[in-house]
C-alpha cells in the first residue's frame, strides 16, 4: 500500500532528496564557490523530472486515500513549472555571479519551492493544498529578500511576507469553514456536499475566503498590491521566477479547487472569479501605463494575464479549463523570453531597469529588438504571434460560457493594454538617439532564450507542439 | 498549381526573412541590395498573381483555386478568391512594386523599410485571400504591426502621435470583431467562411438592457463587425486617424494606406456584413447611407479649406469611401458593382496623387500648399500628370475615378433619393477642392525663389507613373474588364442577400401570425 503511494509522488521525492542532498553538501564543502555548478545541476535535475512526467506518466493514480493525485492535469501543470523554473535558474546564473549574490541556498530555495508547486497542482485535499502553498511560499519569501544589503529587496521579502501570511490566514479560515460545513478536508468529500442542491451559507463563505486566499496567490486584483513591490524590489531572475512558474502552479491549484471540491456549484464561483479577471484585466491594463520601471510594468503586465486567465477559468467548463491551461503555458513561454531580455540590460555593469534607457536600442543590436518586439507584441496579444491565440482560446471559453459581457470587456481592457506595450516599441524604434548607450552584453544563455522565445512566439502559430492536445485531455481529467 | 494563392502571399514574406537573415551591413551597397531584392521580390509576386487573374474563371461564382489545411486550435487553413476578391488582390501586387519603386531615395534603415514593406504585402494579400475567419482576423490585424512601425520610424514630425492614434484606433475597432468572430465560431461550430456564408445567424428581436434588438443577433454582429470596418474604411464621424496617418507617414506608406489597406474594409463589408447578416445590414443599411451621404459633404468641405496637401488628399479619400459604402449597403447590382469599381479606381488615383505630392515632397521638404505655385513652368510633365490625377479625382469621364461614382449614385438613386441628392453635390465639392489644389501648387507664375531650379520628373518617376496612368484611363474608358470579373460574383451575392432577406421577412409573417 505504501509502496504504491511512494510510488506515486516519486517525482517529489527525488527532487526533494535532492534539495536536501544539495544542501548538505555546499553546507559541508566549499559553500558558495559550488553555487554556478549547482545551479546548472538543479536545472538539469528539475529537467530530467519534467521529462519523466511527461513521458512516463500514464492514467490517473491517487495517493494517500485522496490526498494527492496525479493525473493528466497535475501532469500538465508539473512540466510547465519544472520546465519554467529549470529555465530561470539556467538564465539568473551569470546575472547573480557577476553580482555576487550567488549564494548555494539560491538553486535548493528554487528546488524547494517547486517541490512545493508539484504539491499544490497534485493537492487533493485541503492540508494537502495548504502544505504544498506554504512550502512554496516559504522558498519564495527568503529568495525575495535575497539581496540582504539592499533596502528594496528586503521590503520586498518582507512585503511579500506579511502579506503572504495574510492571505494563508485567508485561505485557513475558509479551509476550516468548508471543513466544518462538509466534515471533510478531502476534495472528493467536499464535492458531495457543495454538489446538493442548495450549498450552504458557510460553505459558500469559505469557498469565498479560499478563492481569496488563491486570488492572493495569482496576484489577481483586489488582492495583488504586493505584486508591484515584490517585482521590483527583488533581484531580477527573482522577478523573472515569480513571474513564471509560481503564477502556473497557484493557477493549477485555483482550477483544481474549484473543479474537484466546487464542482457541482458553479455558478456560485463563476461570478465571482469572473470579478476578479475583469478587475485584473482593467487594473493591469491601466495602472501599467504609467510605469517608467520595467519590472513594476511587468508586474502590472502580470496581473493583466492572470485576468486572461481567470477568463478561461470563469467559464467554469472543461474548455475554459484547457483554455487556461493554454494561455498559461504562452504567458510562461513569452514571459521567459521577456526576463531574459530585462535580465540583459546594464549600463557600466549596473542593471538598468528603466524603460527610457531603451532609446533607439533597435538601431546598435537590431536582432535583439527585434525578438523583444515580437514578444511585446505577443504580449499584447496582436496577431500573428502565439499571445493572439491564448486570447482568442479563454474569449471563446467565456463566450461559450455565455459570459459575453466578460468577453468584451477584455478586449477592451487588452487595447488599453496595447498602449504601454506599445510604448516599449515607441522607446526601442521610434525614440531620440540621446547617446546613452544602453549595453546588453552578450550572455550566450540569455540570447538564447530570448531568440528561443520569440522564435516560438511565431512559428508556434504554424503548429503549437501539441500542447492543445495535451491541454485538452488534462482538461477533461479534471472536469467531468 | 495547387497552391497558387499561398505562394502569391508568400513570397513578399519569404524575400522579407532572408532580407533580414542574410543581408549585413548599412553601407551603400546593402541598401543597394535591399531595394533591389524588393523589387525584385514585388514584381515576382505580381508576375505570380498574373497566373491568378488568368485562370480566373468569371462565370464561376463560388471560390477558385481553394486551398485547405488543418492548423493550430482546430481551425482551418483555408485560401480562395471569388470575383469580389481577385481583383483587389491584383490591385495589391500592381500597387506594390512601384511602392517600392517611389521609396527609392530612402536612406534610413532601408533593409528595414524593405522588410517592414515586404511583410506588409503579404499580409495584405492574406487578407483578400483568407476563406477562415481567424485567418483573416489574422493577416487583418497583423498588417497593424509593419505600418505602425512604417508610420513611427520613418514618419515626420507628429510620427509618434499619428502611429499610436493608427493603431489604437484601428485595434479597438478590430477587437469587438474578434468577439462577433468568437461568438460566429460558438453559433455556427465552424469559422469556415464559405459555410459561414449559408448559416442563418438569429434574427429574432430581443432586448437587451431595455433596448429593442431589431434583427437581434445578426444586428449586434454587424455591428461588431461595422466597428472594425467603418474604422479601416474609414468612416465619417471615425475617420480622424486617417489623415494623421496619412500626413505623418512616408510617401509610400501613404500610398500603400490610401490604395489598399482602406479596401480592407470595404473588402470586410462585402464578405462579412451583407452575406452573412443580412438582416442585419438591412436594418441598419439607412444609418450607413446617410452617414457616407454626410462623409461625402463633410469631408469635402474639410477638404475644401486644408493648407497641408497630404491633409486634403486624406479627406478626399474619405469622401471617395462615402461613395463606396454608399454603393455597398444600397444593396443591388450597380451598387456594388460600383463600390468594387470605385474601390479599384480609387486605388490608383489615390495612390498616384500621394505619389504626386511625394514627387514635389522629395525635391522642397515641405507639404504646404503656399510653398508651391506656378509648377508648371519647371515642371511641364509632372503639371500634366498631376492633372490627369486631379480630374480622375474630380471624377471627370473618360477616367476610372467616373464609373465608380456614377454607378454608386445610380445605385443609390432607386433605393433613397435624398442620400443620392446630398452625396451628388459631393461630386460637384471634390471638383472644387481638387482643382483648387492644382491651380494653388501648379498654375500661376512661378515667383517663390526657392523653387526657381526645381527640377522636372525624373525617369525612374515617370516609371512609376506610367502604369497607373495606363490603368486609369483604360478602366475610365473601357471599363468592361473589370466589370465582367466582378459581375457573376456580385449577382450572386444580391441574389443570395435577397433570399435571405425573403425568407427573414416570411419567417417573421409566420412568427407573428
Amino acid at each position: 500500500m505504501i509502496q504504491a503511494d511512494l510510488n506515486v509522488i516519486l517525482p517529489e521525492i527525488a527532487l526533494a532528496v535532492y534539495a536536501m542532498a544539495a544542501l548538505i553538501f555546499a553546507v559541508y564543502t566549499s559553500k558558495d564557490k559550488l553555487a554556478p555548478m549547482l545551479v546548472w545541476l538543479s536545472a538539469a535535475v528539475m529537467a530530467g523530472v519534467a521529462a519523466y512526467i511527461g513521458l512516463f506518466g500514464q492514467g490517473t493514480n491517487i495517493a494517500f486515500g485522496g490526498m494527492f493525485v496525479d493525473d493528466a492535469f497535475s501532469r500538465f501543470a508539473k512540466v510547465v513549472i519544472l520546465l519554467s523554473a529549470a529555465a530561470v535558474l539556467v538564465m539568473s546564473q551569470e546575472y547573480m555571479t557577476k553580482r555576487d549574490l550567488l549564494r548555494f541556498e539560491y538553486p535548493v530555495l528554487i528546488v524547494l519551492a517547486t517541490v512545493g508547486m508539484m504539491m499544490m497542482v497534485s493537492a487533493g485535499d485541503l492540508m494537502a493544498l495548504y502544505m504544498g502553498l506554504e512550502l512554496q511560499s516559504l522558498s519564495l519569501y527568503v529568495v525575495a529578500s535575497l539581496r540582504r544589503d539592499s533596502a528594496k529587496s528586503t521590503e520586498a521579502g518582507l512585503k511579500y511576507f506579511v502579506l503572504g501570511a495574510l492571505s494563508s490566514g485567508l485561505l485557513l479560515y475558509g479551509a476550516s469553514l468548508v471543513y466544518g460545513y462538509s466534515g471533510t478536508t478531502l476534495f472528493s468529500g467536499i464535492i458531495q456536499t457543495a454538489t446538493q442542491e442548495e450549498i450552504s451559507l458557510g460553505m459558500l463563505f469559505g469557498l469565498i475566503f479560499v478563492i481569496s486566499g488563491l486570488a492572493f496567490k495569482v496576484s489577481a486584483v483586489p488582492f495583488h498590491m504586493w505584486t508591484p513591490d515584490v517585482y521590483e524590489g527583488s533581484p531580477t531572475p527573482v522577478t523573472a521566477f515569480f513571474a513564471t512558474a509560481p503564477k502556473v502552479a497557484a493557477m493549477g491549484l485555483f482550477a483544481r479547487v474549484l473543479h474537484d471540491a466546487f464542482g457541482g456549484a458553479v455558478p456560485d464561483w463563476s461570478q465571482v472569479v469572473a470579478l476578479l479577471s475583469v478587475l485584473s484585466m482593467f487594473l493591469g491594463a491601466i495602472a501599467a501605463i504609467g510605469q517608467t520601471n520595467i519590472k513594476r510594468l511587468m508586474a502590472y503586465s502580470s496581473i493583466a494575464h492572470m485576468g486572461y486567465a481567470l477568463m478561461g477559468l470563469a467559464a467554469g467548463t472543461a474548455f475554459g479549463v484547457q483554455a487556461m491551461l493554454v494561455y498559461m503555458a504562452i504567458y510562461v513561454t513569452m514571459n521567459i523570453g521577456t526576463f531574459a531580455f530585462i535580465l540583459m540590460m546594464e549600463r557600466d555593469g549596473q542593471p538598468v531597469t528603466n524603460i527610457s534607457s531603451l532609446n533607439m536600442y533597435s538601431k546598435r543590436e537590431p536582432g535583439k529588438a527585434l525578438a523583444m518586439l515580437v514578444l511585446l507584441f505577443s504580449l499584447a496579444g496582436v496577431p500573428p504571434m502565439l499571445g493572439f491565440f491564448g486570447k482568442f482560446y479563454v474569449l471563446r471559453a467565456a463566450y461559450e460560457a455565455d459570459l459575453i459581457w466578460l468577453a468584451v470587456a477584455g478586449v477592451v481592457a487588452s487595447v488599453i493594454g496595447a498602449f504601454y506595450y506599445l510604448r516599449i516599441v515607441f522607446y526601442m524604434y521610434f525614440g531620440d538617439d540621446t547617446g546613452d548607450e544602453l549595453e546588453t552584453g552578450n550572455s550566450p544563455v540569455l540570447w538564447g532564450f530570448l531568440m528561443g522565445s520569440a522564435a516560438i512566439m511565431v512559428l508556434g502559430i504554424v503548429n503549437m507542439f501539441g500542447v492543445e492536445g495535451v491541454a485538452e485531455a488534462a482538461a477533461t481529467v479534471l472536469v467531468n | 498549381m495547387d497552391n497558387l494563392l499561398s505562394i502569391t502571399t508568400f513570397i513578399p514574406a519569404i524575400a522579407a526573412v532572408i532580407l533580414a537573415l542574410f543581408l549585413r551591413g548599412d553601407d551603400e551597397a546593402a541598401q543597394k541590395n535591399a531595394k533591389w531584392a524588393a523589387l525584385f521580390a514585388t514584381s515576382a509576386t505580381f508576375v505570380v498573381s498574373l497566373f491568378i487573374l488568368f485562370g480566373f474563371d468569371p462565370n464561376d461564382t463560388g471560390f477558385q483555386f481553394v486551398e485547405e489545411g488543418e492548423w493550430i486550435l482546430g481551425l482551418n487553413y483555408k485560401m480562395g478568391v471569388d470575383g469580389i476578391s481577385v481583383l483587389f488582390v491584383m490591385l495589391t501586387t500592381f500597387i506594390m512594386p512601384l511602392v517600392i519603386l517611389a521609396s527609392w531615395e530612402i536612406t534610413h534603415r532601408v533593409k528595414e523599410y524593405m522588410i517592414a514593406f515586404l511583410l506588409l504585402e503579404t499580409l495584405m494579400l492574406g487578407v483578400f485571400m483568407a476563406l477562415d475567419l481567424v485567418l483573416f482576423y489574422l493577416f487583418f490585424e497583423a498588417g497593424l504591426i509593419p505600418m505602425f512601425l512604417i508610420i513611427g520610424i520613418w514618419g515626420g514630425k507628429e510620427r509618434i502621435y499619428a502611429s499610436f492614434k493608427f493603431f489604437l484606433y484601428t485595434f479597438l475597432g478590430s477587437v469587438l470583431m474578434l468577439v462577433a468572430m468568437v461568438g460566429m465560431y460558438v453559433d455556427a461550430g465552424t469559422t469556415d467562411i464559405e459555410q459561414l456564408m449559408s448559416h442563418q445567424f438569429g434574427t429574432e428581436t430581443f432586448s437587451l438592457l431595455g433596448v429593442q434588438i431589431v434583427g437581434g443577433v445578426q444586428t449586434l454582429m454587424w455591428l461588431a463587425f461595422f466597428a472594425s470596418f467603418a474604422v479601416k474604411m474609414p468612416m465619417w464621424p471615425v475617420h480622424t486617424w486617417l489623415p494623421d496617418a496619412h500626413v505623418q507617414a512616408p510617401t509610400a506608406g501613404s500610398v500603400v494606406l490610401a490604395a489598399i489597406l482602406l479596401k480592407m474594409g470595404g473588402y470586410g463589408f462585402l464578405r462579412f456584413s451583407l452575406p452573412m447578416f443580412p438582416v442585419g445590414s438591412d436594418v441598419m443599411g439607412p444609418l450607413v447611407l446617410w452617414l457616407s451621404a454626410i462623409a461625402i459633404v463633410y469631408t469635402s468641405l474639410v477638404a475644401l479649406v486644408q493648407e497641408d496637401m497630404k491633409k486634403l488628399i486624406a479627406y478626399s479619400s474619405v469622401a471617395h469611401m462615402g461613395f463606396v459604402t454608399m454603393g455597398i449597403f444600397a444593396a443591388n447590382q450597380q451598387g456594388i458593382d460600383g463600390a468594387i469599381f470605385q474601390m479599384i479606381s480609387h486605388g490608383f488615383i489615390s495612390g498616384a496623387l500621394f505619389l504626386c505630392v511625394g514627387v514635389i515632397y522629395d525635391r522642397m521638404h515641405t507639404r504646404d500648399i503656399d510653398a508651391y505655385g506656378g509648377l508648371v513652368n519647371r515642371m511641364p510633365a509632372y503639371a500634366l500628370i498631376f492633372m490627369l490625377f486631379t480630374m480622375a479625382n474630380v471624377g471627370l469621364p473618360g477616367t476610372s475615378g467616373f464609373v465608380g461614382e456614377f454607378l454608386t449614385l445610380m445605385a443609390v438613386f432607386q433605393v433613397n433619393t435624398w442620400v443620392a441628392a446630398v452625396a451628388a453635390t459631393g461630386v460637384i465639392l471634390s471638383a472644387g477642392y481638387a482643382l483648387w489644389l492644382y491651380r494653388r501648387v501648379v498654375m500661376g507664375d512661378l515667383i517663390k525663389e526657392s523653387l526657381k531650379t526645381i527640377t522636372d520628373m525624373s525617369r525612374r518617376e515617370r516609371a512609376i507613373f506610367a502604369p497607373l496612368v495606363v490603368a486609369t484611363i483604360l478602366f475610365g474608358v473601357y471599363p468592361a474588364p473589370i466589370l465582367d470579373i466582378i459581375g457573376p460574383s456580385v449577382a450572386a451575392l444580391v441574389g443570395n442577400y435577397e433570399t435571405a432577406l425573403a425568407a427573414a421577412e416570411a419567417a417573421n409573417q409566420l412568427a407573428s401570425n
